[in-house]
C-alpha cells in the first residue's frame, strides 16, 4: 500500500495549504495520473488538478512529485515510490497555487507572449512552400517539441529569485524563431533576448533540462541563442561581455583571470559600473579573498590554445 | 453580459483556424475548457494529407477517390471534391505561418505513406504533426491578440436560441465557477469528438461530446453517430495512440503466432489498409485466440526499421513505448489493440459549415460547426488517416469565411440573460441536491465498458439492444450520483459530472443509430449483417430527439464522380 502525501489548498475553506495523506494500492502499469484519478474518483472528488491527453503531448498534468516537476501521465506510479512507500505531490513551483495542484499560468504565458512567439518572415510567401533543408529543420526540431507544460518554469532556480526572468520555456520558444531559416528578425530577436531578464540571466544550472519531459531541453536552446547573439556581435551587455572575458582569459592563460572578469563584464569604459564594483572589492579584500594580482598561465597553456584553434576560435 | 461579434467554442485546429479568418474583420472570443496548446488536435501524430506530389506524382482526383473508397462510399462527394482541392493551398498557408514540417533533401515538405492512401501524401513534422500545426496556429492567435480574446478554462453549457437563430452561449469560468452569458452574432462549434464514451480510447479526457450534445439539446439532429473509428494501434490497456505512421514507415502487425496476419484480410495493402479493416482484422485475430499470449493484444513490430529511422521519423512513439509500458520498439515489439479514436458523425453541416436543422438543409441561423464535432460528411463511414487534420484546417477556414459573410453588418439578437443564466445555475443546483446513493465513477466505467463490448468494433442486434437498456439504467442512476465538491473554485468534479451526462446521451445516440443500420459499412460492422447494403442503407442517419425518445430519419448521400463499388484492398 502506497501513501500519497498531497498538498491541498482551497482558499474558499482555509487560507493555508496543508498535506493530506491517501492510501492506494498502485495497480501495475498505472501512471501517476492514473493514481491521481483513482484517488479523485474513489477517495476524494474534491481533489483538483489539470489533465487531458494522457499521452505526454498536451502538457496539462505537470505537477511536482517528490520535489521535482514532471508530467503525471508520463511516469509510472511504482517508479516514483520513495523508500518509505510514499509519493509526495505538490503544485508546480514559481507560480501561484489556485486550488490543490492547480496553479495560475498567467505569468508563464505573459512571458511567452513577450518573446514575439511567431514567425516574422523575410518576404511575401511564394506560391508553394518556402524551402528549408533537413539541416535547417533540425535546428528548430527540438525546440518545436515543447508542450508548454511549465515543468521547467516550476523548477527554474533563477525564477525563484527573479520574477523578471523570461524563464526556460519562453526562451526555448524564442530559439525556435531565432534559428528558423524563414525568419527575418534574428538580429532584433537576439538583441531583445540579451536585455535584462533574457538569456544572460540564466544561471546555467540546467535544472530545466532535467525536468523537460520532451527533447526541447531549454538550457540547450538558451546556449544556442547565446551563440547566435555573440556571432551577430550583440556584445553590449554584461552577459555577453562576461562570456567573452571568460573565453579570452581561458584562451590566453588556460585559467580564469578573476581580476579581469568583473570589470570586463560591466565594461571597462563604464565608469559608474566600475565604481559600483568597489564596495564588493573592498569586502573581498577584508576577507582575504582577492585573487593574486599577477595572473599566471597554466603550464599546458599551449594545449589549451590548440583546442581553441581546432575549434576555429 | 459578455459580448463578441463571434464566439468560437474550442481552440483546436478548427477553432483557431476559424478565429484567424474571422479576426480579420470582426471581434472574436475563443472559448476553451483547457488552453489552446492543450487541445486534442495536438495529439495527432502522423500527418496531414494533401496531393502536393513532393515525393511521387499525385492528384486531387486520386486523393478524392481514396477518401471516398476509404469512407465506404458514404461520403458526400461534392464536399470531398472541394476539400481535397483545397488541401495543397491550406498546407502551404500553414507553412507560411511558420508551421514546422519535416523536409525532403530538396527542402520541400516531406510526405509519407498512410493507410488507404494510394500515394505518399501525408505531410508531417516527425511524429507530432498535430502538435506542430496546433502551435503554429496558436502563435498566429498570439500575434493577433488584439482582435481575439481567448477564454482559457471556460466551459460551454448551452446555446442561446431564439426561434431559428442562435444568439450566443451560456458558459462558466472553471477557475471561479462564475456563470456568464456570451452574446454573439454568430457561434461556431469546434468542440471535437466523443471517444471518451468507450473504455479503450485514444481520446483526451476532454473528448466528451459537449458540443454535439449542446446542439442536440436545442433540436439539431445528429448525423451518422454510429460511425466511430477504432484505430488499430492503441497501446494495450491504456488506449493511447501509436501513430499509423509506424505502419506508414513499414511497421508490421503480428499475431500471437508471429504471423503478418493482414495477408489474410487485405493482401494488396497489408498493414496499410484503412483503419476500419485493420482494426477488425486485429479484433478477429484476438477473438480467435490468436492474440499475443492469448490476451487481447497483438504486436506492432518496428525492429526491422532500424534505430536510425525510428529515431528520425518516430522518436515520440519510441518514447511513449518506453515511458508507458517499458518497451523500446527498437529492440521489442509493442503490444497494441484497437482504440476508439474518431467520430465520423456529428453536427450536420453543409459545405460552408452552416448547421442544418433537417435533411432538407434548413439552417439554424448564426450557428456553425467545423472539425470533428461536425459531419460534412467528407469521411463517410470511415476516415482515412491524415484526413482529420486536413478537415479541421479546411473547414475551420471555411467556417470563418461563412461567419464573416453572415455576421458582417448584423445586429446582436435578443438574449434574456437572467433566464439563460438561471437555467445553468439550476443544472449546478440539481447536481448538488442529488441523494448521493450512486457513484459517478461506477456509472462512467459501466458506460465505457458496455460501449466497448456491445457497441465496439463488432456489433449485433442482441448486443446493441442490451447496450441501450444498460444506458437507460445508467441514466436513471446518474440522477442519484454522489458529489463531494460543492465549491466554486476550480471544481473539476462538477465538470466531470456534466461531461458524463453528455456522454451518456451521446452513447445512446451511437447505439440507437447502430441498431437501426442493419448493414456493415466503414467503421460500423454488424456481425448479423456483415455485408454493405446499398439498396437499403446508402444514406446518412439523422438522429432527432423527440418527446417519445430518439427518432432516426435519413439524408441522401451526394454521389458525383465515383459510383459505389465493392471495397477491396
Amino acid at each position: 500500500m502506497a501513501t500519497f502525501r498531497i498538498k491541498r489548498f482551497n482558499p474558499e475553506k482555509q487560507p493555508e495549504p496543508y498535506f493530506e495523506e491517501f492510501q492506494l494500492d498502485i495497480p501495475h502499469g498505472a501512471t501517476l495520473l492514473d493514481c491521481m484519478n483513482e484517488i479523485k474518483w474513489k477517495l476524494d472528488g474534491s481533489l483538483s488538478y489539470r489533465m487531458s491527453c494522457r499521452s505526454a503531448i498536451c502538457g496539462s498534468c505537470a505537477v511536482k512529485a517528490n520535489g521535482h516537476a514532471l508530467l503525471a501521465c508520463q511516469r509510472q506510479g511504482e517508479h516514483l515510490l520513495q523508500d518509505d512507500d510514499t509519493i509526495t505531490l505538490e503544485p508546480l513551483g514559481n507560480m501561484k497555487p489556485v486550488k490543490d495542484l492547480v496553479v495560475d499560468f498567467t505569468p508563464f504565458w505573459d512571458k511567452v507572449n513577450k518573446i514575439k512567439p511567431y514567425l516574422e518572415p523575410k518576404e511575401e510567401p511564394p506560391e508553394k512552400e518556402r524551402q528549408q533543408s533537413p539541416e535547417q529543420f533540425r535546428l528548430i526540431d527540438d525546440s518545436s517539441t515543447c508542450i508548454m507544460c511549465g515543468a521547467c518554469y516550476s523548477d527554474c532556480n533563477t525564477l525563484e529569485v527573479d520574477d523578471n526572468f523570461l524563464g526556460p520555456a519562453a526562451l526555448a520558444k524564442a530559439q525556435r524563431f531565432v534559428s528558423d531559416s524563414r525568419d527575418s528578425k534574428t538580429m532584433q530577436r537576439v538583441q531583445d533576448l540579451s536585455e535584462p531578464g533574457g538569456i544572460w540571466d540564466c544561471t546555467h544550472c540546467a535544472e530545466c533540462v532535467e525536468r523537460c519531459p520532451k527533447p526541447a531541453r531549454p538550457f540547450d536552446r538558451i546556449k544556442e541563442i547565446m551563440t547566435v547573439a555573440l556571432e551577430k556581435g550583440v556584445h553590449n551587455n554584461n552577459g555577453a561581455r562576461h562570456a567573452l572575458s571568460f573565453t579570452n582569459s581561458v584562451k590566453r592563460s588556460g585559467l580564469l583571470n578573476e581580476n579581469r572578469i568583473a570589470p570586463e563584464s560591466v565594461g571597462i569604459f563604464n565608469i559608474p559600473g566600475l565604481l559600483g564594483l568597489i564596495p564588493i572589492g573592498l569586502r573581498m579584500l577584508l576577507k582575504g579573498k582577492i585573487p593574486p594580482i599577477f595572473h599566471k598561465s597554466i603550464e599546458e597553456v599551449d594545449d589549451v590554445k590548440r583546442i581553441f584553434k581546432e575549434l576555429n576560435q | 453580459m459578455i459580448e463578441h461579434d463571434v464566439v468560437i467554442v474550442g481552440a483546436g485546429l478548427a477553432g483557431m483556424r476559424c478565429a484567424l479568418e474571422v479576426c480579420k474583420e470582426l471581434d472574436v472570443g475563443v472559448l476553451t475548457k483547457v488552453y489552446p496548446s492543450r487541445s486534442h488536435s495536438g495529439a495527432a501524430q502522423g500527418g496531414i494529407a494533401a496531393s502536393l506530389g513532393n515525393s511521387e506524382p499525385d492528384s486531387w482526383e486520386e486523393h478524392m477517390y481514396d477518401t471516398v473508397k476509404g469512407g465506404d462510399f458514404l461520403n458526400d462527394q461534392d464536399a470531398v471534391e472541394e476539400y481535397v482541392k483545397a488541401a495543397p493551398r491550406v498546407i502551404y498557408e500553414l507553412e507560411h505561418m511558420g508551421c514546422v514540417f519535416s523536409r525532403t533533401p530538396e527542402g520541400k515538405i516531406a510526405q509519407r505513406a498512410f493507410g488507404g492512401h494510394s500515394k505518399p501524401r501525408a505531410c508531417f513534422s516527425a511524429d507530432r504533426t498535430g502538435h506542430a500545426i496546433l502551435h503554429a496556429l496558436h502563435e498566429q492567435l498570439m500575434k493577433n491578440s488584439k482582435s481575439v480574446k481567448i477564454y482559457n478554462e471556460w466551459y460551454m453549457h448551452s446555446l442561446v436560441i431564439d426561434g431559428d437563430r442562435c444568439n450566443g452561449v451560456v458558459v462558466s469560468n472553471i477557475q471561479t465557477g462564475e456563470v456568464e452569458v456570451i452574446r454573439a452574432k454568430a457561434v461556431v462549434f469546434a468542440t471535437g469528438g466523443y471517444g471518451r464514451v468507450f473504455k479503450i480510447t485514444s481520446n483526451a479526457f476532454a473528448g466528451t461530446a459537449d458540443g454535439v450534445m449542446a446542439a442536440f439539446e436545442v433540436g439539431i439532429p445528429i448525423e451518422d453517430p454510429e460511425f466511430v473509428q477504432f484505430h488499430p494501434s492503441g497501446l494495450y490497456r491504456q488506449g493511447i495512440l501509436f501513430s499509423e505512421a509506424a505502419r506508414g514507415e513499414g511497421g508490421y502487425l503480428l499475431n500471437g503466432k508471429g504471423e503478418r496476419f493482414m495477408e489474410a484480410y487485405a493482401p494488396s495493402r497489408m498493414e496499410l489498409a484503412p483503419r476500419d479493416i485493420v482494426a477488425r482484422a486485429e479484433q478477429s485475430e484476438m477473438d480467435a485466440g490468436r492474440g499475443v499470449n492469448g490476451e487481447d493484444c497483438i504486436h506492432l513490430d518496428l525492429r526491422h526499421l532500424g534505430e536510425a529511422r525510428i529515431m528520425e521519423r518516430l522518436p515520440q512513439i519510441r518514447q511513449l513505448g518506453i515511458d508507458f509500458i517499458g518497451v523500446d520498439c527498437i529492440t521489442d515489439p509493442l503490444p497494441i489493440q484497437p482504440t476508439a479514436h474518431y467520430s465520423m458523425g456529428g453536427i450536420p453541416v453543409d459545405k460552408g459549415c452552416h448547421v442544418q436543422l433537417d435533411s432538407e438543409g434548413t439552417r439554424m441561423n448564426g450557428f456553425f460547426a467545423a472539425g470533428e464535432c461536425a459531419c460534412v460528411s467528407v469521411h463517410g463511414g470511415n476516415r482515412l488517416g491524415t484526413n482529420s487534420l486536413l478537415d479541421a484546417v479546411v473547414f475551420g477556414e471555411r467556417a470563418g469565411k461563412s461567419v464573416l459573410e453572415y455576421a458582417r453588418g448584423k445586429d446582436f439578437g435578443n438574449v434574456n440573460e437572467g433566464q439563460e443564466k438561471a437555467r445553468v445555475l439550476k443544472k449546478f443546483e440539481d447536481i448538488f441536491q442529488r441523494d448521493g446513493s450512486e457513484s459517478y465513477n461506477d456509472i462512467r466505467n459501466e458506460m465505457k465498458e458496455v460501449m466497448m463490448t456491445k457497441c465496439g468494433v463488432f456489433r449485433d442486434e442482441e448486443r446493441l439492444k442490451a447496450c441501450i437498456e444498460t444506458l437507460k439504467d445508467l441514466k436513471v442512476r446518474f440522477q442519484k450520483g454522489k458529489v463531494t465538491d460543492k465549491g466554486k473554485l476550480f471544481n473539476t468534479e462538477i465538470y466531470e459530472i456534466i461531461e458524463l451526462g453528455n456522454m451518456l446521451g451521446m452513447a445512446s445516440l451511437i447505439a440507437t443509430a447502430a441498431l437501426r443500420r442493419q448493414e456493415s459499412r466503414g467503421g460500423h460492422f454488424r456481425t448479423d449483417f456483415p455485408k454493405r447494403d446499398d439498396d437499403k442503407f446508402l444514406h446518412h442517419s439523422m438522429v432527432y430527439g423527440t418527446p417519445d425518445g430518439l427518432e432516426i430519419k435519413t439524408k441522401p448521400v451526394v454521389i458525383t464522380k465515383y459510383q459505389p463499388e465493392e471495397r477491396k484492398y
